[in-house]
Formats: structure tokens, C-alpha cells, sequence
């Protein structure tokens, strides 16, 4: 892809390439201004600061004598917590109810729009993705008070009927409670990226299989769904970098639920009160590394699983 | 119905009614969240208790609940719109441009680790929030930078999905023969860049821009361990301050509730709004992200 200027260069129809030549170190050099600017802002926003937190995640702070080297000694200690290892466990749950519904209901959602078959397509498309533009604080306030006991329609609709409402903040129903605000916020980005996926597909082989006398199921199975295999990769991707990083939702639920969400309930909030509230940086540290390699982890995993299947 | 006839082969089908309600019910999930925030600020705090939520009170409160906003604490939420604005359009505006560069620089020049730091760029994406967030706190901390401005701005600069984006477009939206044609002609590269291809880039460029927009705008995380002083917050940390003190004073301090809601409805108003209008742009923009 990036050869394409070189190799027609190599080939040198004869009058250019003298000219060629001469720019060629400029065109060189041209390269690297482009994207050093970019560069120079990852290295000192990104690179240094993810380096220093390896080196200090290589020390404890104590109250006599400072920072000492420790050399593994928080990584062990975070491999050994339990605490982080049910934060863990619970955003593995979470990822492994939530992303299913989610993408099934983008994959859906987009299936139905690209038929043509729906009236009021522009509309429905709209209003399915327009939660993504609401920021998920916002989000998460607003689902705070629709679950609510004193003011929540829910609660209000169940009272009515002289029922009570379940309790969405308890214990048991807090999790289902956060994977509902989450499929809310991304499945209209999801049905936005599939159905943009489906939109460059040539109708020419949709025409092609219904002259074949196939139908829209059909279609949607033998055709849709398998030209759709990359973009439902890049959606399951951050589905599963977001599922593992839940911070935001829970953060802001624990104002209202403050014994159902603990200080360690996911494991990014399990980070973020080691290092702001108990000033345990070098621990912080260690145990954001060890969330890091799990999403590697599970990211190569879905990738290799993909990949062997694509293969077969 | 005559181009039917003209067209045999194509075969036109019929509406289908039980998938528009389907979608319909889909919608209405999706809206109804919003529709109540809209109701519950046109509300006194003793009416969103006391009457249904999902519709209205016979007392109309909105324009008084909007001043009550925009009063409460000598104007502060004024002031976290403002901040949100300066920077998400900075940092956005920013992290476009320098995505814009750097996507065609890597697109469009050979040169000696092009693959390997475009990868290692890309592999960002994989590390926790907080694994950056905490040493960068740190780095700013030791620097002076934090509770400043920069301290939300710097960090939202830099954008791996949106360079992976722009890559693709430049790939997709420029042709070879073009820049070749501009260097006979005796341009020189930056020239062609601003004069040629970023006209050409133009709805990748949109795109990228909105959905950091979006991102800078919705962000919670940095803002909320960067920043100390209230005058600096944007909305979202503004806002789940206020929700948190009125959770804190339980029933006493009723009266932060209509404002976090109002709020609420404030703040997401210009978001939906960009969407709306710039429509085309990250729809053609997300279906070259797509083909990919």
C-alpha cells in the first residue's frame, strides 16, 4: 500500500526520474515531518508516562526511608489479591452477558435498516444511535434515576399496579443494571458501523441471489453476515478493551448504591482508589499492568479463535 | 410502481409493517431515557416526586429550572460549559490535524520504521485508562501542569484511532497520480498537503473530528483526577459533583436534583446537535473506516 509511489519511481518512465531523484531525500525527510508532530505528542503524553509508571511500579513508598526498589514484588502481591482478581472476574461476567446482547442487537438492528423494508428508516436509525452523543456521565445519572425508588417511573409504574419494582441497585441486579446503561450508550455506535459495513457490500450480488429466488433471511445469512466478519471484529475489539475498563458507570452509581459497589467492584475503580484515595501509586500501577496484559490477553485470544475459524 | 414494471428483474419488495414497529419499539427504547430527562426539567423537585414521571406536571418549570441552573453557585455551570467547550474544541480540533498529518505520512511515504511506530501506536489502544492516567497525573503533578487546562488538553491530543482512520482515508481519497502531477509542477510537500490533500481528506477529517469531539466532551476520567479547582471543571465532573451532594444530603438538599437534570439536558443539547448536522460527514467518514 505505501509502495505504490516507489515501486512506479523504480520503474522510472524516463523523463521523470531525474527530477525524482532530486526530491527523493526532500520526499524522505517530508515522511518523518509529517508524522512527527503526531510522534512527539505520543512519546511525551503516552510513552514516558507508561514507562515511569513500569519503573515506579518496580518500588514501595514507606513511611521510614522513602521509596525502595522491591524489584516483582507488587506484581506478585497483584497477582496474589483477591480483591483485584473479583474485579476481574466480575468485568469477565459482565463482558460475557453484556457484548453478546449488544452486538446481536447492533447486528439485528442493522440487518433490519439495510432491507429497506422499514419505513421510517432515517428516524429509527437516528434515534437508535443518539445516545452515543450523550456523554456517559449523563447517561449513568439519568439511568440512576429512572432505576430510583423515590422518583424512577419504574418504581412509580409498579406502585401503581400495587407491585413493587425490583430493586435495580441491589446487589443481585446492580451488574444487569450497569450492562443495560452500556447497551444503551454503544449499540446504536455498533449498528452505525455495521450498517456502514453493509452499505459498501455491491447490491449487485443481493440482486444477483434474490433472481437465485433467495430471500431476505437468506440473504442476510449467506451473504450479510459473512461480509460484515471485520467490522463485527473491530466492534467485538472494543467491546472488549470498554467491558474490561468499566469505570465511569460504576464510579457514579456508588453515590447511590454505596454498599452494593465497593472500593475494588471493577478493577479500573480498584486502580483509581489505591492511587487517589489510599496514595498507593506504585501498587495503582502495578495492578493497571496486570488489567493491561488481561485485555491483551483476551484481545489476542478472540483474534487467534477468529482467525483459525476464517482458516477452517 | 410503473418502475417495476420497467425493471422486472428487480424485484421490489413490500414494507414490512412488523419490522418498522420493531424498529419503532427499538427507537423508543433508546429515546425514552431522554424524553424522561426532558419532562423532569420541566419540573419543581416536589413535582418530580410527586407526579408520574414520564409526563408532565400541569406547572410548566423549564425556563425557571434553566436559571436556577445557570445561577446556582454565582454561574459555575456556565463556567464548566465554557471550559468544556475550550477544550474539547481544542483538543479535537488538535488531534485532528495531527492525526491528519501523521495519517498521510504514514499512508504516503517510505521511510525507516514507518510500520513499526504506526503498530506500536495502534497497540496504545490496548492500555488501560488508568495505567496511563495515574503517572501522567504524576508527570503533570511534578511539572505543575495539573489543575490546569493543559492537563485535559495535552493528553486528548493524541488520538490512535483516529490516525488509523485517517490512514485508511488517505489511502482510499488520494491517488498517487495526483501528488505526483502536484511535485511536477514544483510543489513542495507541505504545500501539496494543505493545498491538495487535506481539501481531498475533507469528510475523514470531519469524522475524526466529531467522534473527538464527542470524546473529549464526554470525558470523565482525566478531568476528575487532574482537576481540584471547581472553576476548571467540565461538565461532566461539574455535574456528578452536584449529583453527589445531593445523594450525600439525602432528601435536605432536594434541590440539587432539578439542576443536575436540567443540567443534564443543557449540556447534551450542542452533541446532538453537531450529529445531526454533520450527518453526511461521519456516516461517509465511518463507511471508509468500515470497507477496511
Amino acid at each position: 500500500m505505501t509502495t505504490t509511489t516507489a515501486d512506479r519511481r523504480r520503474q522510472g518512465t524516463s523523463p521523470r526520474t531525474f527530477t525524482a531523484h532530486r526530491h527523493r531525500r526532500g520526499r524522505l525527510v517530508a515522511g518523518y515531518m509529517f508524522v512527527a508532530p503526531f510522534m512527539i505528542v505520543f512519546v511525551a503524553m503516552f510513552l514516558v508516562p507508561l514507562l515511569y509508571a513500569a519503573y515506579f511500579s518496580l518500588f514501595r513508598e514507606q513511611l521510614v526511608g522513602g521509596n525502595v526498589f522491591v524489584g516483582l514484588e507488587n506484581y506478585s502481591r497483584a497477582f496474589g489479591d483477591d480483591q483485584l482478581w473479583t474485579g476481574i472476574g466480575r468485568v469477565c461476567l459482565f463482558f460475557l452477558i453484556q457484548v453478546p446482547i449488544m452486538l446481536v442487537a447492533a447486528l439485528a438492528f442493522a440487518l433490519a435498516l439495510d432491507t429497506g423494508l422499514t419505513r421510517l428508516k432515517r428516524t429509527t436509525r437516528l434515534g437508535i444511535f443518539v445516545p452515543y452523543a450523550v456523554p456517559g456521565v449523563i447517561a449513568t445519572l439519568m439511568w440512576g434515576f429512572l432505576y430510583g425508588p423515590d422518583f424512577g417511573p419504574f418504581a412509580q409504574l409498579a406502585d401503581k399496579i400495587g407491585l413493587s419494582a425490583p430493586d435495580f441497585l441491589s446487589q443481585h441486579l446492580m451488574l444487569g443494571s450497569l450492562a443495560n446503561i452500556v447497551f444503551w450508550e454503544f449499540t446504536g455506535y455498533n449498528m452505525v458501523i455495521l450498517y456502514a459495513a453493509l452499505r459498501s457490500v455491491p447490491t449487485e450480488i443481493y440482486e444477483a441471489a434474490a433472481v437465485d429466488g433467495a430471500g431476505q433471511w437468506r440473504i442476510a445469512w449467506s451473504i450479510k453476515i459473512p461480509a460484515l466478519r471485520g467490522a463485527l471484529a473491530v466492534c467485538m475489539i472494543f467491546s472488549i478493551i470498554g467491558s474490561f475498563q468499566l469505570f465511569n458507570e460504576p464510579q457514579l452509581m456508588k453515590s447511590l448504591a454505596p454498599t452494593v459497589i465497593d472500593d475494588a467492584y471493577t478493577p479500573n475503580l480498584y486502580a483509581y482508589n489505591l492511587a487517589f484515595v489510599g496514595q498507593e501509586y506504585n501498587y495503582a500501577a502495578a495492578v493497571s499492568f496486570v488489567l493491561g496484559l488481561v485485555i491483551l490477553a483476551g484481545s489476542y485470544a478472540f483474534m487467534f479463535a477468529t482467525n483459525r475459524r476464517s482458516r477452517r | 410502481m410503473t418502475t417495476t414494471t420497467l425493471k422486472p428483474r428487480r424485484h421490489k419488495p413490500k414494507r414490512s409493517t412488523v419490522l418498522t414497529i420493531g424498529m419503532l419499539a427499538a427507537a423508543a427504547y433508546f429515546l425514552l431515557p431522554l424524553f424522561w430527562l426532558f419532562v423532569a426539567s420541566t419540573k419543581t423537585s416536589q413535582d418530580l416526586f410527586s407526579t408520574f414521571g414520564l409526563w408532565f406536571s400541569g406547572d410548566f418549570h423549564l425556563i425557571d429550572n434553566i436559571r436556577l441552573t445557570l445561577t446556582q453557585d454565582d454561574g459555575v455551570f456556565l463556567r464548566w460549559l465554557w471550559n468544556t467547550l475550550l477544550y474539547a474544541v481544542t483538543a479535537a480540533g488538535g488531534g485532528a490535524l495531527l492525526a491528519a498529518l501523521a495519517g498521510y505520512g504514514f499512508s504516503k511515504y517510505r521511510f525507516k520504521g514507518n510500520r513499526t511506530m504506526f503498530m506500536i501506536v495502534l497497540g496504545a489502544v490496548m492500555v488501560p485508562t488508568t495505567a496511563l492516567a495515574i503517572p501522567t497525573y504524576l508527570v503533570f503533578s511534578e511539572i505543575g501542569l495539573a489543575d490546569t487546562p493543559w492537563a485535559i488538553i495535552l493528553p486528548s491530543l493524541v488520538n490512535p484511532f483516529g490516525l488509523l482512520l485517517m490512514r485508511v482515508y488517505v489511502e482510499a481519497a488520494v491517488p498517487d497520480s495526483l501528488l505526483e502531477a502536484a511535485r511536477i509542477d514544483g510543489a513542495s510537500e507541505f504545500r501539496i498537503f494543505f493545498q491538495v490533500v487535506l481539501r481531498l481528506l475533507a469528510p475523514g477529517f470531519a469524522t475524526v473530528l466529531l467522534f473527538a469531539l464527542v470524546h473529549t466532551w464526554n470525558n470523565y476520567f482525566l478531568p476528575l483526577i487532574m482537576l481540584n479547582d471547581p472553576e476548571l471543571y467540565p461538565i461532566t465532573v461539574g455535574l456528578a459533583r452536584w449529583q453527589g451532594q445531593a445523594a450525600a444530603a439525602g432528601g435536605a438538599s432536594g434541590d440539587l436534583i432539578p439542576l443536575v437534570i436540567t443540567g443534564s439536558l443543557l449540556s447534551i443539547i450542542p452533541l446532538v446537535i453537531a450529529f445531526l448536522f454533520l450527518q453526511r460527514y461521519w456516516q461517509s467518514g465511518l463507511v471508509a473506516g468500515a470497507v477496511k
